[in-house]
């Protein structure tokens, strides 16, 4: 059986490269499950979906704890631990990132006992959550790695999968998915769905005696807002709003009362202060700020050049 | 015939379109928007005939379904979770209206604490409520279970509505392969519904009872309403040979998974079920005596077929996805109770709780479950029930809890 997951942001596509995967070992007559998974988060915020595909009927179900192919759609995903990027990757896991940065770079970083490859799938934009097919290009570089996908199927799923959005966005996302296809030729079945799960010996699960504790402990009560500091929503962010502080005309109000979190406060000179944990890039401070001294500049930049320096 | 890629909701949402439904009350809740979604998008492009319409609340919904059932229309609509308890009261009046119609609940666990995922605390609270309950395992049962309901819920020895149940995200947003039967097929299994003499007209009105009862009188209509319900298990039966005839596939009231000759059966309702037949089958591979035994229909209760398929085992686990809070395990009490007395009974009868809120039951859970009422069959003695809950697991939340007291004291609070 394949087990494959698709990491990604919300935006990017990570739901339909799962479905056109999934088409496409369908219409080579496997079997097939797919699903994304995603709980009350929004655009820019950490998503994964799955495919299983299978000779016979699938009995599994849900997440995919350890993948044959775990393909990640945005490199800044790989060191936030909330994406899950790498849970159970091990010697049979292939990890494929759509990234600018070297192979060596990623191999040397995450150091994995499975072989990792990268994917230039897209021409860079400011704005990671609107990455232009980036789900179509994962889709044909995930059926390519799978070694079962014909090129023919792969570009009927994706007419299957799109053809409500029209012929044109058909054509594009047909031209990206075989790109990436055809990029990966030489890696053609390095995925091999091979993995076996078998009773014959298995490590007995940490069960253990949950012992009873008061309700001041034990009660999920939330009395109060602002209790959620410790969720780093600024994870979700692929804007970053950054105050030119020369331009600031420190009127003290406007960028921290409209923001929606909670996430701007006015330091004691009257300046605001921007909390990046919690930020999660709306740009409504932006758009509000009355000297335009708030501007949008692109996450993963200033996060290579934060890498950098 | 051809199969496609479907989601459960899809699946739900095709069935009401086979079903020829007239009206459809609805109102919107995660995970089970998406099939009203589909069917107000249907409607609205002309493919499907009917009506739908949003209401203020699930409580004014199921008052809408059943006023409307007994006019003599097909009604369909759907919830989950909050919205089938905000529905609840609703819920017990439409049954005991004798109002068929078809809900389909997609599993959502409850609040407190809060979540989307699945369990089934939720459909298990309208568990004697006079709905019918089938509960599905597979996107192509959901379809299917929706046009068995409609046909189990009409037909005149029942006259209940009836709930069709699919976990969220394992089911609702789950693909799979799906055949969608031809609408004159199911037209064939599935002909208009015949209200029959109790029904509601305007400027009508009839009476067969009065507005405030005594015990005698309101005995008597519950026991009917009880009787219909028990008249279910006969009907589904030759419901189930019926569409096995015209759509080719069979779903009987309880589902027996490999479990001919097996020495040790796993019993659980549901999507999760489906990771049972996995390690079922890896078990069986490595030389354990293994099955799995799932009830389908649980409402009516088939007690009967589940005495039958677990006498003379020698140990059965039943899992249940939910918890009745100072008792434990639904189905495993229900199962209890129907085995009490049988002088064939599996003498160990071991209760497990797990996927409480989606939590995963891995493969190796359920291989240490079958070991755990093996090691207890040859002890001779039945374990104390086990909810399946890591050390790991409690680390995480621990940390959290952790993490919560830091917060508290931020805010003024006692640390």
């Amino acid at each position: 059986m394949y087990r494959i997951r698709f990491h990604g942001r919300g935006g990017q596509g990570m739901k339909t490269a799962s479905r056109i995967l999934g088409t496409a070992f369908f219409i080579e007559g496997f079997e097939v499950q797919d699903a994304p998974r995603y709980g009350a988060e929004r655009r820019g915020a950490p998503i994964f979906a799955f495919v299983r595909a299978a000779r016979e009927p699938i009995q599994e179900r849900g997440i995919i704890r350890q993948a044959d192919l775990v393909v990640v759609a945005d490199d800044t995903l790989v060191p936030v631990p909330a994406a899950g990027v790498l849970a159970g990757c091990d010697a049979q896991t292939v990890l494929l990132i759509n990234s600018h940065q070297p192979t060596e770079v990623w191999k040397e970083r995450l150091n994995l006992s499975g072989p990792v490859l990268t994917l230039p799938a897209h021409e860079e934009v400011a704005d990671r959550a609107e990455l232009p097919y980036v789900g179509a290009a994962c889709a044909g570089a995930a059926a390519r790695l799978s070694g079962v996908i014909g090129l023919a199927s792969l570009e009927q799923a994706i007419g299957e999968e799109l053809g409500h959005l029209g012929d044109q966005v058909v054509a594009v996302n047909r031209e990206r998915a075989s790109r990436t296809y055809e990029m990966l030729v030489e890696q053609a079945g390095l995925v091999k769905g091979e993995r076996a799960i078998t009773a014959e010996d298995w490590q007995a699960p940490d069960w253990i005696e949950l012992p009873f504790e008061e309700a001041d402990v034990s009660a999920p009560a939330i009395h109060a807002g602002l209790t959620s500091e410790a969720l780093k929503t600024g994870s979700w962010r692929t804007m970053r709003p950054l105050v030119d502080y020369d331009r600031c005309n420190r009127c003290w109000w406007v960028c921290s009362t409209f923001c929606p979190d909670g996430a701007i406060r006015v330091d004691e000179e009257k300046y605001p202060r921007i909390d990046y944990d919690h930020c999660k890039g709306c740009l409504i401070c932006v758009a509000q700020c009355p000297p335009h001294a708030i501007s949008a500049v692109a996450e993963h930049e200033v996060q290579s050049e934060e890498a950098v320096s | 015939m051809k199969r496609r890629l479907l989601t459960g909701n899809g699946a739900a949402a095709w069935a009401a379109r086979l079903a020829n439904v007239d009206y459809i009350p609805a109102f919107p809740i995660t995970p089970q928007t998406e099939i009203i979604e589909s069917l107000a998008d249907w409607i609205d492009s002309g493919q499907m005939p009917g009506r739908l319409v949003t209401l203020e609340s699930e409580h004014s919904m199921l008052t809408a379904a059943g006023a409307a059932a007994t006019t003599g229309v097909r009604v369909f609509s759907a919830t989950s979770s909050q919205g089938l308890l905000y529905a609840m009261e609703m819920l017990y009046t439409v049954s005991g209206w004798r109002a068929p119609f078809v809900l389909v609940n997609v599993s959502r666990g409850l609040s407190a604490p809060i979540t989307l995922e699945p369990d089934h605390n939720d459909i298990l609270a309208a568990r004697d409520s006079g709905f019918l309950q089938i509960h599905c395992a597979t996107c192509q049962e959901v379809l299917d279970s929706v046009l068995l309901a409609y046909r189990l819920g009409e037909d005149e020895r029942v006259r209940l509505p009836v709930l069709v149940n699919m976990d969220g995200f394992y089911l609702s947003f789950t693909r799979e392969p799906v055949e969608i039967p031809k609408i004159e097929q199911v037209a064939e299994f599935l002909p208009p519904f015949q209200v029959g003499e109790i029904r509601f007209r305007a400027s009508a009105p009839e009476s067969q009872a009065v507005a405030v009862l005594g015990g005698g009188p309101y005995s008597y209509f519950r026991y009917e309403t009880h009787l219909a319900a028990r008249n279910a298990i006969q009907v589904y039966a030759e419901l189930a040979d019926e569409f096995e005839q015209a759509f080719g596939r069979r779903h009987e009231a309880v589902e027996c998974y490999r479990c001919e000759e097996a020495e040790y059966l796993f019993v659980m309702i549901g999507s999760f079920a489906t990771k049972a037949k996995a390690a079922v089958n890896s078990l069986r591979e490595a030389g354990w005596s293994v099955g799995l035994v799932r009830p389908r229909l649980l409402r009516p209760f088939p007690d009967t077929e589940i005495r039958r398929l677990l006498a003379g085992r020698r140990a059965v686990a039943v899992i249940d996805q939910n918890i009745s809070f100072g008792a434990g395990g639904v189905l495993h009490g229900e199962i209890a109770a129907a085995l009490y007395g049988q002088p064939d009974a599996p003498p160990v009868l071991a209760s497990f709780i797990g996927g409480l809120g989606g939590r995963d039951i891995p493969a190796e859970e359920f291989y240490q479950i079958a070991k755990v009422i093996r090691d207890a069959a040859e002890q001779g003695e039945t374990p104390p029930p086990r909810l399946l809950y890591t050390g790991t697991e409690l680390r995480e939340t621990r940390k959290l809890q952790a993490i919560a007291r830091v917060e508290r004291a931020g805010l003024g609070g006692e640390a």
